[in-house]
């Protein structure tokens, strides 16, 4: 699974990766995270608030933070799908 | 179980009453400050009102309950309401807009919108690759920081609805006045080439979709929580100038260096707010100090507004997509129609 983490490198940026990493871990799914600072290649998402979530080329959330949870449950439709 | 998840294992109805209890609560808690603080300050401890220990004590400790509850009760009421709104959202109604409409709609909008101010770039090339004019999508990223739910917030509190609405009003009519001055000047040539060649791809995600309302609540909660944990060094900093000046300032020394005679107390409020940007929370409680001590309202409110609009980070963010030029002449524009701001209250309102 290839994800991906949109935003300059605020707090909320830093926070989803956070998040994100817990959720990767709390699954025990193995996943590339990394993160994306360029705005070109943000707005090539399509993205225009930030922090942005990207799953396998997709992005599946942008504009919050979400909890652990929330990423584990956004994570573990995708595994199964 | 935290409270996030205490609210998630909610059904409807214990959601509905728990929100209810919390308002109720909130309530109470706020009829029962001043009464309370007098009661302990003066009749328990027997601080004297009257001397400036006890002015002085008194401000602080009910400032600070006040000016928390204000902020848990405002913050918490703008974030569930702004859940509904969002950037795409937002674009979606401005893009095909002229000048004019476009520019008070995009000045509404930015107040309403959800919006971090690490989110300037990506919107603002969202915009423009919309076909957003430029000064359209000026008017919506002045208005955004330049009316600000916490300074609502305080305004509310310690001046009541008239100095609000002033804020509210004049905030936006600088919005959309210097979006129009600046789409005038066809500032395109200073924006950065990238931004027109940048096509936006892939499917966005509407953060406003698919929200429940224990996620909308949610996001309340923590909305309040993120921001009282960032600003509340500023406020007890703040509230304890305000409470320093309210007991041992003179009454007539600020009154007489920037009072409503000095004809260069607006432009000064100015210089000293823009490069002081910090936070409204910390601003507002030396606001109200000062006004009590015979400041005018006009200077005062500017004062404010130089403080929250003009962030330097936000301006070094929006340096990746505009040249200095454009960046220099966002800030004067802003900069100009605050200190007009300032001046037209204080002819109107007086003191």
């Amino acid at each position: 699974m290839d994800i991906a983490i949109l935003g300059p490198g605020c707090a909320n940026c830093v926070n989803l990766e956070r998040v994100t990493r817990e959720a990767v871990a709390d699954l025990g799914v193995t996943a590339t995270v990394e993160k994306v600072t360029d705005y070109g290649a943000i707005a090539g998402y399509g993205v225009m608030s930030t922090p942005a979530l990207v799953v396998d080329g997709e992005v599946v959330l942008s504009g919050r933070v979400p909890t652990t949870a929330q990423v584990a449950e956004l994570l573990a439709a995708r595994t199964t799908a | 179980m935290s409270l996030a998840e205490h609210l998630r294992a909610r059904t409807p109805t214990r959601r509905w009453v728990g929100l209810g209890v919390a308002a109720a609560v909130w309530t109470g808690l706020y009829a029962a400050n001043a009464p309370f603080w007098d009661w302990l300050l003066l009749d328990v401890v027997g601080l004297d009102e009257g001397t400036r220990v006890g002015s002085g004590v008194h401000f602080f400790f009910y400032d600070t309950v006040k000016i928390a509850l204000l902020l848990v009760g405002i913050i918490f009421v703008v974030t569930v309401l702004r859940s509904f709104m969002s950037v795409e959202r937002t674009r979606a109604m401005l893009g095909g807009r002229r000048e004019g409409l476009g520019n008070v709609l995009a000045a509404g909008l930015g107040v309403v919108t959800p919006f971090c101010s690490c989110s300037a770039v990506p919107a603002f090339i969202g915009f423009v690759a919309a076909g957003v004019p430029i000064g359209v999508t000026m008017s919506f990223l002045i208005a955004s920081p330049l009316v600000n739910e916490v300074a609502i917030a305080l305004l509310l509190g310690l001046f009541g609805v008239g100095p609000t609405l002033l804020y509210v009003g004049a905030g936006l009519t600088i919005a959309v006045v210097a979006g129009l001055v600046l789409g005038r000047m066809r500032v395109e040539r200073w924006v950065e080439p990238f931004v027109f060649e940048t096509r936006l791809g892939g499917r966005p995600v509407d953060p406003a979709v698919g929200l429940t309302w224990d996620d909308r609540i949610q996001m309340g909660v923590e909305e309040v929580q993120t921001i009282l944990r960032k600003i509340w060094p500023y406020l007890l900093v703040g509230i304890g100038l305000g409470a320093a000046i309210h007991g041992w300032a003179p009454d007539d020394l600020f009154a007489r260096y920037a009072g409503a005679d000095n004809p260069f107390a607006v432009l000064v409020a100015v210089a000293i707010g823009v490069p002081l940007y910090s936070n409204a929370a910390g601003v507002l409680p030396l606001v109200e100090a000062l006004h009590d001590k015979g400041l005018p309202m006009g200077t005062l409110l500017a004062f404010m507004m130089a403080v929250v609009a003009l962030s330097l980070p936000e301006l070094i963010l929006l340096r990746r997509v505009l040249k200095s030029r454009l960046i220099a002449l966002f800030v004067a524009v802003v900069a100009t129609g605050i200190v007009a701001t300032g001046y037209l209250f204080n002819t109107v309102l007086g003191v």
